[in-house]
C-alpha cells in the first residue's frame, strides 16, 4: 500500500515538487534563521567560550554581562585566592580601545589582559608565535580576523605595529577566536600590559578567573566566593547563560529573529500544508474508489500519513542540507558577519519539530475529508 | 480458457439469485429536507445474466446500486447479497467483503493517473496484501483478456476512453468477483467503444457465472441485457426479460 501511496503522491510532478518545495522552504527559513540567532546569541558570550582553564568568574556584584565592565580594585584578587578551595585565581582584564594604525587610521577592538606568569584567558588556537611571545615588550596577539580588518590586503605576519593610548605595540602572534558580537578585533597582551594600552583609571580589574581545588564542587565555590568577598562569583556556563539571558532579556534580537522564525513556520505551513491538503481533496475520488475496491479508512491513515511522512522527511533534508550549505558557503567566502555559524543539532531538532508539526496538521485536515468519505460518491 | 472466465471458486459457489431486494428504500437526510430517493423495491439479480438498470435520471439507479454493491445502506428493507444477509455484514466485515467478491465500474473510470494499465489493474489484488510483481503479472493476463495486453505500460492519460473503460473492467474483474456492479460504463464513449465495453461485460457475466449488473441511459445498448429493470421515481416499473437475447 505504500507503494501505492508512493505512486500517488509523485504521480503529478509539479504538484509533488511544489509540497517538498514549500517544506524546504520552510525548513530553510526555520534552521537557517535560527542558527544565525543561535550564533549571535553564542558570541555575545564569546569571551567566556573562549576561556576554558578556569571553573568559576568573579565579578562586580552590579555587573550585567561579559561587556559592560565594573572594575575591582585590585586587592579583590587576595580575596579570592583566600577563600578556602581555591586551588588559584588569576586577573582578567577586559576592554574596548581606540587603536591607531600606521596609516593613521582609528578602530576600536576589544582588549583582553591575561594573567603575567600564567597566561590564563590566552587564545587557544595560535596560528602563528606562541603564548611566551606575550612576554616580549609590548608585545600583543591579534585574531586572524581582527588583524584583516586592522591592515587590510596585507599579509599576515607578525612584527607589524599599531597604537593604543599613544604606546607602540608589536603583533607577536597571530590566533583564532570565537568570533565575538561586535566584530571588532580581539587582542590579547599580558595584564600589566593592558592597563598601559588604555588611559589611567582607578581600578582595572575586569574579572578573577578561579579553579577549583581537586574535588570542590565549582557551584558550592561559587557560593562560597560570593559568601566571602561580597563579589558575584559564578561557574564557566552559569556565567555563559547568564550573559545570554542579559542579552535575550535586553536586547531587540530574539523579537527580531522569532519574528522570522515564525514567518518560516507560517510559510512553510501555508505552502506545504495547503498543497497537500488540496493533493488529498484532488484525490478524493481515488481514495474513494479504493474505499470502494475494500480499502478501510486504517490503511487510508496508513497512506496518508506516509505520504506526509515522505514529503516532510524530504523537504526538511533540502532544507537543512541548503541551511548547512549556507552557512558553509559563507565559512568558504569569508564572509565575516556569519564566521563560525553552523546548524546546531538543537535547531535540527526543532526544525524537525516544526515540519512534523506542519505535515501532521496538513494531513489530519486531509484525513478528516478522507474519513468522512461515502465509497458510494465513486458514482457520483 | 481465457482470464475472463475463471471458474468460481468452491466457497464462493452459491446456488439462487446473486442479490435479492424486498421492500428496500432509501432516504437521504431528515424532517422537511428528507429525499426518498427508493420506495419499495423489489428485485432479483441472477447469476449468468446482464441485468440493466434504465430510468430517467434522478431515478434511483445510482442509490440502488450503490446499496447492491454494499457501499451504501439501506434505510429499510432486506438485501442479500451472494447468500450473505446484509445485516450482518457491517464495518471490517462489510469492507472486506467487497473487497473479495464486488467488481466495480464506473462511468469516469476512476483509473489513478500515476499508474500505468497493469498497475491500476493489479490494485484490487494489492488492496488484498498480494505481492506486488505477481499481481502486475496477473493484472497483464487480465488485459490481454479484455484486448489491451499490448497497452499494459501505458498511462491512462495516453488510453481512449474505450480503452481506459477496458482497463477499469479489467481492473474490477482481476479479483474475480461474483458480482460487477456498473454505474453508465458507456456514457462517455462513443456508440462503437460503447457497444464494445457492453459486448465485453456481456461475455464476462456469461462465461464464467456471474452477475453483471449496469447502469444507464444509453438506449443503444439495451439489447446487451438479459433483464432490463425499468425504474421511476424510486420504484422499479417493469422487468422485461429477453431469453432469446441476439447476442448470446
Ligand atoms: N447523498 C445524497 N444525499 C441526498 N440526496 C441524494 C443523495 N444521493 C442521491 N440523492 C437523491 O436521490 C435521488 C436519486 O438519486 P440517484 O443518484 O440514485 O439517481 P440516478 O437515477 O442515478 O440519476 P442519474 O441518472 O442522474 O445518475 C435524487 O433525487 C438525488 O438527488
Ligand atoms: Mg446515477
Amino acid at each position: 500500500m505504500n507503494w501505492l501511496a508512493w505512486k500517488m503522491l509523485t504521480g503529478d510532478r509539479a504538484k509533488y515538487f511544489g509540497i517538498v518545495f514549500g517544506v524546504a522552504f520552510g525548513s530553510l527559513l526555520i534552521a537557517q534563521q535560527s542558527s544565525i540567532f543561535v550564533g549571535l546569541m553564542r558570541r555575545t558570550s564569546s569571551q567566556i567560550l573562549d576561556v576554558t582553564e578556569a571553573d568559576v568568574w568573579v565579578m562586580d556584584q552590579r555587573q550585567q554581562n561579559v561587556d559592560e565592565i565594573r572594575p575591582m580594585p585590585d586587592n579583590r584578587l587576595y580575596q579570592v585566592r583566600g577563600v578556602e578551595g581555591v586551588a588559584w585565581a588569576v586577573r582578567l582584564y577586559k576592554g574596548l580601545v581606540r587603536i591607531r594604525t600606521d596609516d593613521g587610521q582609528f578602530r576600536q577592538a576589544i582588549l583582553v589582559g591575561v594573567d603575567d606568569s600564567t597566561f590564563v584567558g590566552a587564545p587557544r588556537q595560535m596560528k602563528q608565535g606562541e603564548h611566551a611571545d606575550l612576554r616580549r615588550p609590548d608585545g600583543i596577539v591579534v585574531d586572524e580576523a581582527g588583524y584583516r580588518v586592522l591592515f587590510p590586503g596585507q599579509p599576515v605576519e607578525l612584527g607589524r605595529t599599531l597604537d593604543m593610548n599613544d604606546r607602540r605595540a608589536v603583533v607577536v602572534g597571530i590566533c583564532d577566536v570565537t568570533p565575538p558580537f561586535q566584530t571588532f578585533p580581539v587582542i590579547y597582551t599580558r595584564y600589566s600590559q593592558a592597563t598601559q594600552f588604555i588611559p589611567r583609571e582607578r581600578n582595572t580589574l575586569s574579572f578573577i578567573l578561579a579553579k577549583a581545588e581537586p574535588g570542590v564542587d565549582k557551584d558550592e565555590l561559587s557560593a562560597r566566593i560570593r559568601h566571602q568577598t561580597s563579589l558575584q562569583a559564578m561557574s564557566w556556563d552559569d556565567f555563559f547563560w547568564f550573559n545570554i539571558r542579559y542579552y535575550l532579556e535586553n536586547t531587540g534580537i530574539p523579537v527580531n529573529f522569532g519574528i522570522t522564525v515564525t514567518l518560516g513556520f507560517i510559510v512553510g505551513a501555508a505552502i506545504a500544508g495547503q498543497t497537500f491538503y488540496l493533493f488529498t481533496l484532488e484525490n478524493l475520488k481515488q481514495f474513494g474508489s479504493l474505499k470502494a475496491m475494500g480499502v478501510d479508512n486504517l490503511r487510508l491513515v496508513g497512506m496518508i500519513l506516509f505520504q506526509a511522512m515522505a514529503v516532510g522527511l524530504m523537504g526538511f533534508g533540502i532544507g537543512i542540507g541548503m541551511a548547512a550549505g549556507f552557512f558553509e558557503a559563507m565559512e568558504i567566502s569569508g564572509q565575516a558577519d556569519l564566521r563560525g555559524m553552523f546548524v546546531p543539532w538543537q535547531v535540527i531538532a526543532m526544525t524537525a519539530a516544526a515540519v512534523g508539526m506542519i505535515v501532521v496538521v496538513a494531513s489530519l485536515l486531509s484525513l478528516r475529508r478522507v474519513l468522512v468519505l461515502e465509497p458510494a460518491v465513486v458514482f457520483k | 480458457m481465457s482470464a475472463l472466465d475463471q471458474p468460481a471458486t468452491a466457497s464462493n459457489v452459491v446456488t439462487g439469485s446473486a442479490v435479492v431486494c424486498r421492500g428496500v428504500t432509501k432516504e437521504f437526510g431528515s424532517g422537511d429536507s428528507v429525499v426518498r430517493a427508493l420506495r419499495g423495491i423489489d428485485v432479483d439479480v441472477e447469476f449468468g445474466e446482464l441485468t440493466l438498470l434504465v430510468g430517467p435520471s434522478g431515478c434511483g439507479k445510482t442509490t440502488l446500486i450503490s446499496i447492491i454493491a454494499g457501499l451504501l445502506d439501506p434505510t429499510e428493507g432486506e438485501v442479500e447479497m451472494l447468500g450473505q444477509d446484509r445485516r450482518n455484514l457491517t464495518g471490517r466485515k462489510l469492507v472486506q467483503f467487497r473487497a473479495e467478491n464486488i467488481g466495480f465500474v464506473f462511468q469516469q473510470y476512476n483509473l489513478l493517473p500515476s499508474l500505468t494499465a497493469a498497475e491500476n489493474v493489479a490494485v484490487p489484488l494489492l488492496v488484498r496484501g498480494q505481492e506486488r510483481l505477481p499481481s502486475i503479472q496477473k493484472a497483464v493476463e487480465m488485459l490481454d483478456a479484455v484486448g489491451l495486453g499490448d497497452r499494459a505500460n501505458s498511462m491512462p492519460s495516453q488510453l481512449s476512453g474505450g480503452q481506459q473503460q477496458r482497463v477499469a473492467i479489467a481492473r474490477s474483474l482481476v479479483n474475480q468477483p461474483r458480482l460487477l456492479v456498473c454505474d453508465e460504463p458507456t456514457a462517455a464513449l462513443d456508440a462503437k467503444s460503447g457497444r464494445n465495453v457492453m459486448g465485453l461485460l456481456r461475455d464476462v457475466a456469461l462465461s464464467s457465472n456471474r452477475a453483471v449488473i449496469v447502469v444507464t441511459h444509453d438506449n443503444r445498448v439495451y439489447d446487451f441485457g438479459d433483464r432490463i429493470v425499468s425504474m421511476s421515481d424510486g420504484r422499479v416499473e417493469c422487468v422485461e426479460e429477453r431469453p432469446s437475447n441476439p447476442h448470446s
